[in-house]
C-alpha cells in the first residue's frame, strides 16, 4: 500500500497511546491480584512488588475461604446466569421467528413492543417487581432473578435474532413445509441451527450484566443461601474492610471467574459487537 | 385458503416472550408510575394524586436531595460526554489503523474493565485511591507531583468527579469497540478516493470518517445518558447507600434505593421510591425522544 498511511514515527507513536492505555486499562486489576499473594506487611511495604520468597502468603485466602460461602455464591451466580441466558435464548429465539417468519396482524405493534424495552431500563419498575415478588413468594428465590433477567434479556435479543432470522432462506424453509414438517419442527431443526452465531452473540452480550448486577441481588434475593457472587463478595468486603489481605483476596476471587470467561468468550463478543449487532 | 384458520403456532411462538415481557417489565413499570400517585396513612394506601410529586420537587426536606441528586447525575453523565467518549473515539482511530499489528491484543486488553463487576472496580480504586496504601501518592511522587495529592474519593469537591472517571475507566471499552466497528465498515475505496485528491492521516480522519461515524456516536450518546441516568452499582459499592461524603456523590439511582428501601434513620417509603423511579422515567424518555426525534432524525446518514 502508499506510504501516506505507514510512517513509522506514526507507528510508533500509535503504538505508544496504546501501550499507554492498556497499562491504565489494566494496571489496578494487577496491583489487587499481586497483593492478594502477599504478607499484609509486604501489601503495606512495597505494594507494586511481585510477591517473593518472603512475601508470600495466601492468608487471605485462607480467611475468605473460612468466612465466606464462596462456592456457594458461585454456583447461584451460576445458576441466574446461565439459567436467565437459556430462557432468554429459547424464547427470545422463538418470538423473533414469529415476527420474521410470519405475516399477521399486529406483527408491526408487537415488535415494537417488545422494543421499547431495549431503551427503559427495568430498574425503574423495581418497587413494584419487588411487591409483585413478595405477593407470589418468589423473593429471596433465585427464580426471582432469573425471571427479572429474562424479561431484561428479551427485547434486544429478540430485536438482534430476528434481523439475522430475516437472512435464512425461504427456499430452505419451504422445502421443510413441502416434506410435511411442522412450523415447530422447521424452527426448531432447521432455522435454529442457522442462527447460532446470533445466539451466541446474544448469550455474550447479556452474560456481564446479569454476573455483575448488583441492584437486583441487593433487593430481591439478599438472603445468605441465594446470594450472587457479585452480592456475596460486596457483603464481605464490606465486613472485612480493615483486614486487607481478605479484601483482596476476595476481590481477586470474584475478578478470576469474568476473566476466565472473557477469555473464552472474548472471540465471540468482539465478533458480536463488530459484526454490527447493536447498529 | 387459510383465511379462516387461526395459525395457532405463532401464539405458541410468541407467548413465552410476550408472557414474562409483560408480566416482569411492563407491568411493573406502570405499577410503578401507579404507585407513585398514592400514599400511605395509617397502614392503609390512599390516592393522593400528583401529591408525592409536589413533595419531591417543592418540599425543602425533599427537593434539596432530588435536585442534589439530578445535578450531581448531570455532571456524572457530562465527563462520560467529556471523557469517555472522545478517548474511545481515538482509541478506535488508532486500533481501526490498517495493518496495525496486535490490534485484537491492545482491543482485548482494553475492554478487560468493562467485564469486571462494579463492586470490584469500585473497591479496587478505593484501595489503589487510599491514603493509607499509598499506591496513588507514591506514583505521583515518582512523577514529581506529589503534592497533587489528595484523599479524592473523601473530598467533596472531588468525589463525584472521581467516580465518574472511574466510570470512565470501565466502560470506555463500549465506545471503542462500537466506533472501531464503525470505522470498518467504511469501505476502503472511499479512503482511497480521498487520498487520490490529498486528504491522508489526521485529515482523512476529520473529514471522512468522522462524518461517516456520526450516526454510531449518536447512539454512543443516547446509550450512554441512559446507562447513567438509572447508575447505582458503582456509588454504592464504592461509597455506600449515603454516597458519602456529605451526599456529594449521590445521583438518582442512590436516591432512589435510599428512599425505597429506607437506609439506617431513614424508613423506607415504597411511594416515594416509585415517585423518584417516576422522574428517572421521564427524563430517560425525553432524552431518548430528543434522541429520536431531534438527532437521529436530522442525521445524515451515508449509503455505503
Amino acid at each position: 500500500m502508499n506510504k501516506a498511511r505507514t510512517n513509522p514515527f506514526n507507528t510508533l507513536a500509535m503504538h505508544g497511546a496504546l501501550i499507554f492505555y492498556t497499562l491504565i486499562a489494566l494496571f489496578p486489576v494487577f496491583v489487587i491480584l499481586i497483593n492478594s499473594f502477599k504478607t499484609r506487611k509486604a501489601i503495606f511495604r512495597e505494594p507494586l512488588a511481585l510477591p517473593d520468597a518472603d512475601s508470600f502468603s495466601m492468608v487471605g485466602y485462607q480467611t475468605v475461604m473460612k468466612q465466606g460461602d464462596f462456592f456457594l455464591y458461585f454456583q447461584n451466580s451460576m445458576i441466574v446466569t446461565v439459567g436467565s441466558l437459556f430462557l432468554v435464548l429459547l424464547f427470545g429465539a422463538m418470538a423473533a421467528y414469529a415476527l420474521s417468519e410470519y405475516r399477521f396482524r399486529g406483527n408491526m405493534i408487537m415488535g415494537l413492543y417488545l422494543a421499547l424495552g431495549i431503551m427503559i431500563p427495568i430498574r425503574i419498575g423495581t418497587v413494584a417487581i419487588l411487591e409483585m415478588m413478595v405477593a407470589t413468594g418468589l423473593v429471596n428465590t433465585l427464580w426471582a432473578l432469573i425471571l427479572v433477567y429474562t424479561a431484561q434479556g428479551l427485547p434486544l435479543a429478540v430485536f438482534i435474532l430476528s434481523e439475522f432470522m430475516r437472512q435464512v432462506s425461504d427456499d430452505l424453509k419451504n422445502a421443510g413445509r413441502i416434506d410435511g414438517l411442522s412450523e415447530y419442527t422447521i424452527f426448531f431443526r432447521l432455522v435454529l441451527p442457522l442462527v447460532r452465531p446470533a445466539m451466541a452473540t446474544v448469550a455474550v452480550f447479556n452474560m456481564i450484566p446479569i454476573w455483575n448486577d448488583l441492584w437486583f441481588p441487593l433487593i430481591l434475593a439478599p438472603a445468605e443461601e441465594v446470594k450472587t457472587l457479585t452480592l456475596g463478595s460486596q457483603v464481605f468486603i464490606g465486613q472485612f474492610v480493615t483486614d486487607w489481605n481478605a479484601v483482596l483476596s476476595a476481590l481477586s476471587m470474584a475478578i478470576l471467574p469474568v476473566l476466565i470467561l472473557y477469555v473464552i468468550f472474548s472471540r465471540q463478543l468482539i465478533r458480536g459487537i463488530t459484526s454490527g449487532a447493536v447498529k | 385458503m387459510h383465511r379462516a384458520r387461526i395459525r395457532w403456532h405463532i401464539a405458541v411462538f410468541l407467548a413465552p416472550a410476550v408472557l414474562i415481557y409483560s408480566a416482569v417489565m411492563i407491568f411493573p413499570l406502570f405499577n410503578t408510575l401507579r404507585l407513585a400517585l398514592y400514599s400511605k396513612v395509617d397502614q392503609e394506601r390512599v390516592f393522593v394524586g400528583l401529591q408525592n410529586f409536589q413533595t419531591l420537587f417543592f418540599d425543602p426536606i425533599w427537593s434539596e436531595q432530588f435536585w442534589n441528586a439530578l445535578g450531581n447525575n448531570f455532571w456524572f453523565f457530562i465527563v462520560h460526554m467529556l471523557v469517555q467518549n472522545p478517548i474511545g473515539i481515538a482509541l478506535a482511530a488508532i486500533l481501526s489503523h490498517p495493518r496495525l499489528r496486535f490490534a485484537a491484543l491492545y482491543r482485548s486488553a482494553i475492554f478487560i474493565p468493562t467485564i469486571m463487576s462494579f463492586v470490584i472496580v469500585g473497591f479496587a480504586w478505593k484501595l489503589i485511591l487510599s491514603p493509607i496504601w499509598g499506591i496513588a501518592p507514591s506514583m505521583l511522587d515518582a512523577v514529581g507531583l506529589k503534592s497533587l495529592f489528595a484523599p479524592w474519593l473523601g473530598k467533596e469537591e472531588y468525589a463525584l468527579t472521581t467516580l465518574a472517571l472511574i466510570s470512565v475507566w470501565q466502560f470506555v471499552g463500549i465506545p471503542m469497540m462500537l466506533i472501531y466497528a464503525a470505522l470498518l465498515s467504511i469501505p476502503e475505496e472511499i479512503l482511497e478516493a480521498g487520498e487520490v485528491d490529498g486528504i491522508t492521516g489526521a485529515s482523512a480522519f476529520w473529514k471522512i470518517k468522522l462524518p461517516l461515524i456520526l450516526p454510531s456516536i449518536g447512539i454512543i450518546s443516547i446509550l450512554t445518558f441512559v446507562g447513567n441516568f438509572n447508575a447505582f452499582d458503582l456509588i454504592y459499592a464504592a461509597q455506600g447507600a449515603l454516597a458519602g461524603p456529605d451526599f456529594s456523590t449521590d445521583i438518582l439511582g442512590t436516591f432512589m434505593y435510599r428512599t425505597f428501601f429506607g437506609f439506617q434513620l431513614q424508613l423506607g417509603d415504597p411511594h416515594m421510591g416509585s415517585a423518584i423511579a417516576g422522574a428517572m422515567f421521564a427524563i430517560i424518555l425525553i432524552g431518548v425522544c430528543i434522541y429520536l426525534f431531534g438527532i437521529q432524525t436530522r442525521m445524515r446518514r451515508y449509503q455505503l
